[in-house]
Protein backbone atom coordinates (compact mmCIF):
# COMPACT_ATOMS: atom_id res chain seq x y z
CA UNK A 1 0.00 0.00 0.00
CA UNK A 2 1.56 3.41 -1.35
CA UNK A 3 0.78 6.04 1.33
CA UNK A 4 3.06 9.16 -0.28
CA UNK A 5 0.70 11.28 -2.33
CA UNK A 6 1.18 11.82 -5.46
CA UNK A 7 2.09 15.12 -7.57
CA UNK A 8 -1.56 15.91 -8.70
CA UNK A 9 -2.79 14.89 -4.79
CA UNK A 10 -0.40 17.07 -3.50
CA UNK A 11 -1.57 20.02 -5.38
CA UNK A 12 -5.47 19.56 -4.71
CA UNK A 13 -4.78 18.86 -1.45
CA UNK A 14 -2.85 22.52 -1.37
CA UNK A 15 -5.89 23.89 -3.26
CA UNK A 16 -8.27 22.17 -1.09
CA UNK A 17 -6.60 24.02 2.06
CA UNK A 18 -6.06 27.69 0.68
CA UNK A 19 -10.15 27.59 -0.01
CA UNK A 20 -11.00 26.46 3.14
CA UNK A 21 -8.29 29.06 4.78
CA UNK A 22 -10.01 31.80 2.98
CA UNK A 23 -13.36 30.77 2.62
CA UNK A 24 -14.89 28.76 5.95
CA UNK A 25 -12.06 29.15 8.93
CA UNK A 26 -12.94 33.01 9.42
CA UNK A 27 -16.62 32.61 9.75
CA UNK A 28 -17.01 28.98 10.80
CA UNK A 29 -17.24 30.45 13.94
CA UNK A 30 -19.98 32.55 13.12
CA UNK A 31 -21.95 30.00 11.35
CA UNK A 32 -22.23 27.71 14.26
CA UNK A 33 -23.51 30.94 16.41
CA UNK A 34 -25.95 32.00 13.78
CA UNK A 35 -26.88 27.99 13.07
CA UNK A 36 -27.01 28.67 9.47
CA UNK A 37 -24.38 27.93 6.43
CA UNK A 38 -24.64 31.12 3.85
CA UNK A 39 -26.40 29.82 0.46
CA UNK A 40 -23.26 32.35 -0.81
CA UNK A 41 -20.57 29.57 0.91
CA UNK A 42 -22.30 26.99 -0.60
CA UNK A 43 -22.29 28.40 -3.83
CA UNK A 44 -18.76 28.71 -3.51
CA UNK A 45 -17.98 25.47 -2.58
CA UNK A 46 -20.47 24.05 -5.62
CA UNK A 47 -18.11 26.80 -8.23
CA UNK A 48 -14.63 25.20 -7.12
CA UNK A 49 -16.37 21.67 -8.52
CA UNK A 50 -16.08 19.97 -4.78
CA UNK A 51 -19.91 18.73 -4.96
CA UNK A 52 -19.06 16.57 -7.77
CA UNK A 53 -16.09 15.40 -6.30
CA UNK A 54 -16.82 12.46 -6.79
CA UNK A 55 -19.29 12.09 -9.82
CA UNK A 56 -17.15 11.17 -12.84
CA UNK A 57 -16.30 13.04 -15.69
CA UNK A 58 -18.76 11.60 -17.74
CA UNK A 59 -21.62 13.23 -15.91
CA UNK A 60 -20.03 16.37 -15.30
CA UNK A 61 -17.97 16.07 -12.65
CA UNK A 62 -14.47 16.05 -11.03
CA UNK A 63 -14.15 12.25 -11.20
CA UNK A 64 -11.78 12.31 -7.74
CA UNK A 65 -10.22 9.02 -6.97
CA UNK A 66 -10.81 7.89 -2.98
CA UNK A 67 -7.53 9.35 -1.44
CA UNK A 68 -8.15 12.97 -3.06
CA UNK A 69 -11.92 13.29 -1.96
CA UNK A 70 -10.47 11.88 1.40
CA UNK A 71 -8.24 14.48 1.59
CA UNK A 72 -11.14 17.25 0.32
CA UNK A 73 -13.61 15.70 3.39
CA UNK A 74 -10.07 16.69 5.63
CA UNK A 75 -9.48 19.80 4.38
CA UNK A 76 -13.32 20.98 4.96
CA UNK A 77 -13.70 18.85 8.46
CA UNK A 78 -10.58 21.18 10.06
CA UNK A 79 -12.36 24.26 8.85
CA UNK A 80 -16.18 23.24 9.63
CA UNK A 81 -17.58 19.96 10.63
CA UNK A 82 -20.92 21.69 9.65
CA UNK A 83 -19.41 22.21 5.79
CA UNK A 84 -18.37 19.05 5.92
CA UNK A 85 -21.86 17.31 6.29
CA UNK A 86 -22.98 19.12 3.34
CA UNK A 87 -20.13 16.91 1.68
CA UNK A 88 -21.39 13.68 3.30
CA UNK A 89 -25.01 14.08 2.38
CA UNK A 90 -24.74 15.37 -0.95
CA UNK A 91 -21.74 12.20 -1.72
CA UNK A 92 -24.63 10.07 0.01
CA UNK A 93 -27.33 10.46 -2.91
CA UNK A 94 -24.68 10.82 -6.06
CA UNK A 95 -23.24 7.20 -4.36
CA UNK A 96 -26.70 6.01 -4.04
CA UNK A 97 -27.20 6.86 -7.68
CA UNK A 98 -23.84 5.75 -9.00
CA UNK A 99 -24.34 2.26 -8.03
CA UNK A 100 -28.15 1.49 -8.37
CA UNK A 101 -29.86 4.05 -9.81
CA UNK A 102 -31.14 3.77 -13.80
CA UNK A 103 -29.47 5.18 -16.73
CA UNK A 104 -32.22 7.53 -16.85
CA UNK A 105 -32.27 8.61 -13.16
CA UNK A 106 -28.05 8.74 -13.14
CA UNK A 107 -28.34 11.16 -16.65
CA UNK A 108 -30.86 13.31 -15.30
CA UNK A 109 -29.43 14.00 -11.25
CA UNK A 110 -25.54 13.36 -11.27
CA UNK A 111 -24.46 16.80 -14.19
CA UNK A 112 -27.04 18.39 -11.32
CA UNK A 113 -25.93 17.20 -8.50
CA UNK A 114 -22.00 17.69 -9.68
CA UNK A 115 -22.65 21.22 -10.42
CA UNK A 116 -24.80 21.95 -7.14
CA UNK A 117 -27.85 22.78 -9.08
CA UNK A 118 -29.59 20.13 -7.15
CA UNK A 119 -28.15 19.94 -3.74
CA UNK A 120 -28.81 16.17 -1.98
CA UNK A 121 -29.61 14.83 1.29
CA UNK A 122 -30.16 11.73 2.88
CA UNK A 123 -33.57 10.84 4.76
CA UNK A 124 -33.45 7.33 6.74
CA UNK A 125 -33.89 8.53 10.41
CA UNK A 126 -37.27 8.98 11.77
CA UNK A 127 -38.69 10.37 15.61
CA UNK A 128 -38.60 6.83 16.59
CA UNK A 129 -35.51 4.91 14.33
CA UNK A 130 -32.42 5.68 14.43
CA UNK A 131 -29.55 2.75 14.86
CA UNK A 132 -33.07 0.07 14.20
CA UNK A 133 -32.44 1.46 10.24
CA UNK A 134 -34.16 -1.56 8.69
CA UNK A 135 -37.57 -0.98 10.93
CA UNK A 136 -38.47 2.71 9.43
CA UNK A 137 -42.02 3.41 9.97
CA UNK A 138 -42.89 5.54 6.84
CA UNK A 139 -44.68 4.06 4.41
CA UNK A 140 -44.94 4.10 0.25
CA UNK A 141 -47.90 2.88 -1.79
CA UNK A 142 -48.10 2.85 -5.24
CA UNK A 143 -51.51 4.82 -5.99
CA UNK A 144 -52.50 5.96 -9.45
CA UNK A 145 -49.39 5.79 -11.13
CA UNK A 146 -47.46 7.56 -8.60
CA UNK A 147 -45.60 6.96 -5.36
CA UNK A 148 -47.37 7.77 -1.88
CA UNK A 149 -45.32 8.47 1.08
CA UNK A 150 -46.42 8.87 4.91
CA UNK A 151 -44.08 9.77 7.58
CA UNK A 152 -41.60 11.89 8.85
CA UNK A 153 -37.81 11.80 8.67
CA UNK A 154 -35.42 13.34 11.59
CA UNK A 155 -31.84 15.53 11.69
CA UNK A 156 -31.49 15.68 8.05
CA UNK A 157 -28.77 17.31 7.01
CA UNK A 158 -29.12 20.28 4.93
CA UNK A 159 -32.47 19.36 5.00
CA UNK A 160 -33.56 23.07 5.34
CA UNK A 161 -31.93 24.05 1.94
CA UNK A 162 -31.54 20.71 -0.15
CA UNK A 163 -33.79 19.84 -3.01
CA UNK A 164 -33.46 16.45 -3.79
CA UNK A 165 -34.16 14.03 -0.96
CA UNK A 166 -32.96 10.32 -0.91
CA UNK A 167 -35.93 9.05 1.16
CA UNK A 168 -36.53 5.60 2.87
CA UNK A 169 -39.56 4.09 3.20
CA UNK A 170 -41.44 0.75 3.56
CA UNK A 171 -43.08 -1.10 0.53
CA UNK A 172 -45.63 -3.64 2.07
CA UNK A 173 -42.80 -4.06 5.06
CA UNK A 174 -39.96 -4.06 2.47
CA UNK A 175 -37.36 -1.29 3.06
CA UNK A 176 -37.44 0.95 -0.58
CA UNK A 177 -35.38 3.91 -1.51
CA UNK A 178 -36.63 6.83 -3.57
CA UNK A 179 -36.10 10.03 -5.03
CA UNK A 180 -38.49 13.00 -3.27
CA UNK A 181 -37.73 16.48 -4.73
CA UNK A 182 -38.75 19.50 -2.18
CA UNK A 183 -41.28 20.41 -4.67
CA UNK A 184 -43.14 17.58 -4.41
CA UNK A 185 -46.71 17.67 -3.20
CA UNK A 186 -47.04 16.92 0.05
CA UNK A 187 -43.75 17.70 0.91
CA UNK A 188 -42.14 19.90 3.38
CA UNK A 189 -39.24 20.57 5.64
CA UNK A 190 -39.16 22.01 9.34
CA UNK A 191 -35.85 23.71 10.39
CA UNK A 192 -34.02 22.10 13.80
CA UNK A 193 -32.11 24.30 15.96
CA UNK A 194 -30.12 24.17 19.47
CA UNK A 195 -28.23 21.04 18.46
CA UNK A 196 -25.27 20.59 20.64
CA UNK A 197 -22.77 20.12 17.71
CA UNK A 198 -23.10 20.47 13.42
CA UNK A 199 -25.27 23.96 14.90
CA UNK A 200 -25.03 25.01 10.84
CA UNK A 201 -25.58 22.17 8.98
CA UNK A 202 -29.12 23.16 8.84
CA UNK A 203 -30.48 20.59 10.19
CA UNK A 204 -34.58 19.89 9.40
CA UNK A 205 -37.59 17.41 10.12
CA UNK A 206 -39.38 16.12 6.62
CA UNK A 207 -42.79 15.46 6.65
CA UNK A 208 -43.97 13.72 4.39
CA UNK A 209 -48.09 13.89 4.30
CA UNK A 210 -49.68 12.08 1.23
CA UNK A 211 -46.11 12.99 -0.66
CA UNK A 212 -47.13 12.31 -4.10
CA UNK A 213 -43.73 11.70 -6.58
CA UNK A 214 -43.63 9.60 -10.18
CA UNK A 215 -43.51 6.31 -10.04
CA UNK A 216 -39.88 6.37 -11.72
CA UNK A 217 -38.64 7.57 -8.64
CA UNK A 218 -37.72 4.91 -6.84
CA UNK A 219 -33.86 3.82 -6.87
CA UNK A 220 -32.79 0.38 -7.08
CA UNK A 221 -35.76 -2.45 -6.57
CA UNK A 222 -38.51 -3.22 -3.46
CA UNK A 223 -36.92 -4.71 -0.49
CA UNK A 224 -33.15 -3.64 -1.52
CA UNK A 225 -33.73 -0.01 -0.05
CA UNK A 226 -31.87 -0.57 3.26
CA UNK A 227 -29.58 -3.38 2.39
CA UNK A 228 -27.87 -1.98 -1.35
CA UNK A 229 -29.34 1.75 -2.10
CA UNK A 230 -28.58 2.84 1.67
CA UNK A 231 -26.01 0.24 2.50
CA UNK A 232 -24.00 1.80 -0.29
CA UNK A 233 -24.56 5.28 0.52
CA UNK A 234 -23.95 5.14 4.25
CA UNK A 235 -20.35 3.05 3.07
CA UNK A 236 -19.46 6.75 1.35
CA UNK A 237 -20.89 8.46 4.63
CA UNK A 238 -18.36 6.68 6.84
CA UNK A 239 -16.15 7.26 4.72
CA UNK A 240 -16.58 10.81 4.06
CA UNK A 241 -16.81 10.94 8.17
CA UNK A 242 -13.85 9.58 8.96
CA UNK A 243 -11.94 11.81 6.85
CA UNK A 244 -13.63 14.60 8.25
CA UNK A 245 -12.47 13.58 11.69
CA UNK A 246 -9.20 13.28 10.88
CA UNK A 247 -9.36 17.03 9.60
CA UNK A 248 -11.59 17.93 12.73
CA UNK A 249 -8.56 16.38 14.72
CA UNK A 250 -6.09 17.78 13.24
CA UNK A 251 -7.80 21.31 13.80
CA UNK A 252 -7.57 21.05 17.54
CA UNK A 253 -4.08 19.89 17.26
CA UNK A 254 -2.99 22.77 15.09
CA UNK A 255 -5.22 25.04 17.24
CA UNK A 256 -3.56 23.80 20.54
CA UNK A 257 -0.21 23.47 19.33
CA UNK A 258 -0.57 27.59 18.26
CA UNK A 259 -2.19 28.72 21.33
CA UNK A 260 0.76 27.03 23.42
CA UNK A 261 3.68 28.65 21.77
CA UNK A 262 1.56 32.08 22.45
CA UNK A 263 0.66 32.47 26.03
CA UNK A 264 2.98 31.72 29.19
CA UNK A 265 2.44 30.79 32.51
CA UNK A 266 5.00 30.57 35.54
CA UNK A 267 7.02 32.93 32.89
CA UNK A 268 7.13 29.92 30.72
CA UNK A 269 5.54 29.21 27.60
CA UNK A 270 2.84 26.96 28.07
CA UNK A 271 4.28 24.59 25.38
CA UNK A 272 7.25 24.10 27.87
CA UNK A 273 5.22 22.32 30.50
CA UNK A 274 5.58 18.63 30.53
CA UNK A 275 2.01 17.86 30.89
CA UNK A 276 1.11 20.03 28.34
CA UNK A 277 3.16 18.01 26.09
CA UNK A 278 2.05 14.56 27.06
CA UNK A 279 -0.96 16.06 25.77
CA UNK A 280 0.57 17.29 22.74
CA UNK A 281 2.30 13.92 22.22
CA UNK A 282 -0.68 12.00 22.47
CA UNK A 283 -2.75 14.04 20.20
CA UNK A 284 0.11 13.84 17.43
CA UNK A 285 0.43 10.04 18.08
CA UNK A 286 -3.60 9.33 17.59
CA UNK A 287 -4.11 11.57 14.49
CA UNK A 288 -0.74 9.45 12.84
CA UNK A 289 -2.77 6.27 13.70
CA UNK A 290 -5.84 8.10 12.62
CA UNK A 291 -4.41 8.97 9.14
CA UNK A 292 -2.73 5.75 8.62
CA UNK A 293 -6.91 3.67 8.61
CA UNK A 294 -8.42 6.47 6.48
CA UNK A 295 -5.78 5.70 4.00
CA UNK A 296 -6.14 2.33 4.87
CA UNK A 297 -9.91 2.81 3.35
CA UNK A 298 -9.00 4.45 0.64
CA UNK A 299 -6.51 2.39 -0.93
CA UNK A 300 -9.28 -0.58 -0.28
CA UNK A 301 -11.64 1.74 -1.61
CA UNK A 302 -10.02 2.12 -4.50
CA UNK A 303 -9.01 -1.57 -5.32
CA UNK A 304 -13.26 -2.29 -4.63
CA UNK A 305 -11.60 -4.94 -1.86
CA UNK A 306 -15.09 -6.45 0.06
CA UNK A 307 -13.21 -5.90 3.15
CA UNK A 308 -13.29 -1.76 2.31
CA UNK A 309 -16.63 -1.94 4.41
CA UNK A 310 -15.14 -3.01 7.20
CA UNK A 311 -12.18 -1.14 7.00
CA UNK A 312 -14.03 2.01 6.60
CA UNK A 313 -16.13 1.48 9.50
CA UNK A 314 -12.97 0.54 11.66
CA UNK A 315 -11.52 4.05 10.36
CA UNK A 316 -14.86 5.78 11.24
CA UNK A 317 -15.09 4.45 14.43
CA UNK A 318 -11.33 5.13 15.63
CA UNK A 319 -11.08 9.02 14.18
CA UNK A 320 -14.60 10.05 15.88
CA UNK A 321 -13.24 8.86 19.41
CA UNK A 322 -10.14 10.74 18.27
CA UNK A 323 -11.53 13.33 17.56
CA UNK A 324 -13.25 14.14 20.36
CA UNK A 325 -10.06 12.94 22.81
CA UNK A 326 -8.25 16.01 20.94
CA UNK A 327 -10.85 18.60 20.83
CA UNK A 328 -11.67 17.76 24.51
CA UNK A 329 -7.69 17.92 25.34
CA UNK A 330 -7.45 20.84 23.05
CA UNK A 331 -10.26 23.07 25.09
CA UNK A 332 -8.41 21.63 28.59
CA UNK A 333 -5.07 22.83 27.00
CA UNK A 334 -6.53 26.29 26.17
CA UNK A 335 -8.31 26.54 30.12
CA UNK A 336 -11.16 29.11 30.38
CA UNK A 337 -10.82 30.17 26.78
CA UNK A 338 -11.20 26.74 25.21
CA UNK A 339 -14.56 27.18 26.70
CA UNK A 340 -15.76 30.76 24.89
CA UNK A 341 -16.69 31.00 21.65
CA UNK A 342 -13.74 33.58 20.84
CA UNK A 343 -11.92 29.96 20.54
CA UNK A 344 -12.65 27.45 18.26
CA UNK A 345 -12.06 24.41 19.96
CA UNK A 346 -15.14 24.27 21.73
CA UNK A 347 -16.95 24.14 18.66
CA UNK A 348 -14.83 21.30 17.73
CA UNK A 349 -15.61 19.35 20.76
CA UNK A 350 -19.14 19.80 20.14
CA UNK A 351 -19.02 18.57 16.69
CA UNK A 352 -16.62 15.55 17.42
CA UNK A 353 -19.38 14.34 19.71
CA UNK A 354 -21.78 14.44 17.22
CA UNK A 355 -19.55 12.14 14.68
CA UNK A 356 -19.79 9.70 17.18
CA UNK A 357 -23.27 9.40 16.95
CA UNK A 358 -23.70 9.52 13.05
CA UNK A 359 -23.31 7.54 10.00
CA UNK A 360 -23.84 4.54 12.69
CA UNK A 361 -23.28 5.41 16.20
CA UNK A 362 -19.76 3.65 17.42
CA UNK A 363 -22.13 1.53 19.74
CA UNK A 364 -22.99 0.17 16.19
CA UNK A 365 -19.44 0.18 14.70
CA UNK A 366 -18.16 -1.78 17.36
CA UNK A 367 -20.73 -4.55 17.15
CA UNK A 368 -19.89 -5.23 13.50
CA UNK A 369 -16.22 -4.81 14.10
CA UNK A 370 -16.25 -7.13 16.67
CA UNK A 371 -18.23 -9.34 14.33
CA UNK A 372 -15.43 -8.87 11.68
CA UNK A 373 -12.75 -9.33 13.94
CA UNK A 374 -13.87 -13.13 14.44
CA UNK A 375 -15.07 -14.38 10.64
CA UNK A 376 -11.09 -13.04 9.86
CA UNK A 377 -9.91 -15.01 12.70
CA UNK A 378 -11.64 -18.06 12.21
CA UNK A 379 -10.54 -17.48 7.98
CA UNK A 380 -6.64 -16.82 8.57
CA UNK A 381 -6.91 -20.27 11.26
CA UNK A 382 -8.59 -22.00 8.82
CA UNK A 383 -5.48 -20.58 5.98
CA UNK A 384 -2.80 -21.74 8.91
CA UNK A 385 -4.27 -25.44 8.66
CA UNK A 386 -4.47 -25.37 4.95
CA UNK A 387 -0.74 -24.53 4.95
CA UNK A 388 0.04 -26.39 7.19
CA UNK A 389 -1.30 -29.50 5.61
CA UNK A 390 0.39 -28.35 2.15
CA UNK A 391 3.74 -28.59 3.55
CA UNK A 392 3.34 -32.50 5.16
CA UNK B 1 -13.37 -19.84 -14.98
CA UNK B 2 -15.81 -22.49 -14.90
CA UNK B 3 -19.38 -23.28 -12.71
CA UNK B 4 -17.53 -25.46 -9.71
CA UNK B 5 -14.61 -22.64 -9.36
CA UNK B 6 -17.10 -20.05 -8.94
CA UNK B 7 -19.13 -22.03 -6.64
CA UNK B 8 -16.01 -22.68 -4.87
CA UNK B 9 -15.18 -19.18 -4.35
CA UNK B 10 -19.23 -18.13 -3.29
CA UNK B 11 -19.23 -20.92 -0.92
CA UNK B 12 -15.78 -19.82 0.42
CA UNK B 13 -17.02 -16.27 0.72
CA UNK B 14 -20.37 -16.89 2.73
CA UNK B 15 -18.34 -19.52 4.91
CA UNK B 16 -16.04 -16.90 5.97
CA UNK B 17 -19.07 -14.70 6.64
CA UNK B 18 -20.74 -17.41 8.88
CA UNK B 19 -17.37 -18.15 11.12
CA UNK B 20 -16.48 -21.30 9.11
CA UNK B 21 -20.06 -22.82 8.98
CA UNK B 22 -20.27 -25.35 6.49
CA UNK B 23 -23.79 -24.26 4.53
CA UNK B 24 -26.11 -26.88 2.40
CA UNK B 25 -25.56 -24.43 -1.16
CA UNK B 26 -29.93 -24.75 -1.24
CA UNK B 27 -30.03 -22.60 2.00
CA UNK B 28 -31.77 -19.17 1.82
CA UNK B 29 -29.49 -17.39 3.96
CA UNK B 30 -31.48 -14.26 3.74
CA UNK B 31 -34.62 -16.22 4.81
CA UNK B 32 -33.08 -18.63 7.41
CA UNK B 33 -31.11 -14.87 8.71
CA UNK B 34 -27.72 -15.93 8.36
CA UNK B 35 -26.39 -13.01 7.38
CA UNK B 36 -27.72 -9.61 7.04
CA UNK B 37 -27.94 -6.40 5.18
CA UNK B 38 -23.90 -5.77 5.97
CA UNK B 39 -23.41 -9.34 4.26
CA UNK B 40 -25.58 -7.78 0.78
CA UNK B 41 -23.00 -4.75 0.18
CA UNK B 42 -20.52 -7.27 0.85
CA UNK B 43 -21.38 -9.87 -1.45
CA UNK B 44 -21.85 -7.68 -3.99
CA UNK B 45 -18.30 -6.30 -3.35
CA UNK B 46 -17.00 -9.70 -3.18
CA UNK B 47 -18.57 -10.77 -6.88
CA UNK B 48 -17.92 -7.08 -8.65
CA UNK B 49 -14.21 -8.00 -7.87
CA UNK B 50 -13.72 -11.45 -7.57
CA UNK B 51 -15.23 -12.27 -11.00
CA UNK B 52 -14.74 -8.36 -12.50
CA UNK B 53 -18.06 -7.87 -13.56
CA UNK B 54 -20.61 -5.26 -12.67
CA UNK B 55 -23.94 -5.32 -10.20
CA UNK B 56 -26.21 -3.42 -11.37
CA UNK B 57 -29.83 -2.03 -10.79
CA UNK B 58 -31.04 -4.52 -12.96
CA UNK B 59 -29.62 -7.29 -10.84
CA UNK B 60 -31.28 -6.55 -8.00
CA UNK B 61 -32.92 -9.69 -7.41
CA UNK B 62 -33.16 -11.91 -4.32
CA UNK B 63 -33.26 -14.99 -6.60
CA UNK B 64 -29.48 -13.92 -7.90
CA UNK B 65 -28.24 -13.79 -4.39
CA UNK B 66 -30.26 -15.86 -1.67
CA UNK B 67 -27.71 -19.06 -1.89
CA UNK B 68 -24.80 -20.30 -2.60
CA UNK B 69 -26.12 -21.51 -5.95
CA UNK B 70 -28.32 -19.02 -6.71
CA UNK B 71 -24.90 -17.18 -6.42
CA UNK B 72 -23.14 -19.38 -8.61
CA UNK B 73 -26.15 -18.69 -10.82
CA UNK B 74 -25.66 -15.49 -11.17
CA UNK B 75 -22.05 -15.18 -11.81
CA UNK B 76 -22.15 -17.74 -14.71
CA UNK B 77 -25.08 -15.94 -16.20
CA UNK B 78 -23.57 -12.73 -16.26
CA UNK B 79 -20.33 -14.26 -17.49
CA UNK B 80 -22.23 -16.23 -20.25
CA UNK B 81 -21.27 -19.83 -18.83
CA UNK B 82 -23.41 -22.84 -19.42
CA UNK B 83 -24.57 -23.56 -16.24
CA UNK B 84 -25.53 -27.64 -15.01
CA UNK B 85 -28.60 -28.55 -15.71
Amino acid sequence: MDIELNVAQQQAQSGFRDFVEAMVVPHANEHDRLQKMPEKLIRQVAEQGYLGGIVPAQYGGAGMDAVTWGLLCEEIGRGSASLLSLFTVHGMVIQALLKWGTDAQRQHWLPRLATGEVIGAFGLTEPNIGSDASNIETTATLEQGEWCLRGQKRWISFGQVATLFLIFAQVDGKSTAFLVERSSAGFSTEAITGMLGFRSAMLADIHLNECRIPEANLVGRIGFGFSHVAGAALDHGRYCVAWGCLGLAQAGLDASLAYTGTRKQFGVFLKGHELIQELVADMITQIRAARMLCYRAAFLKQQGDPSLIMETSIAKYFTSRVAVKVSTDAVQIHGANGCSDSYPVSRYLRDAKIMEIIEGSNQMQQIIIAKYGYQDHIMSQRRLRQQGSKSE
Amino acid sequence: MNEESIMTKAADFVSQYLNNAEVDHDVDLFATGMVNSLFAMQLVLFVEKEFALSVDNEDLDLDNFKSINAITGFVCKKLDLTTAA
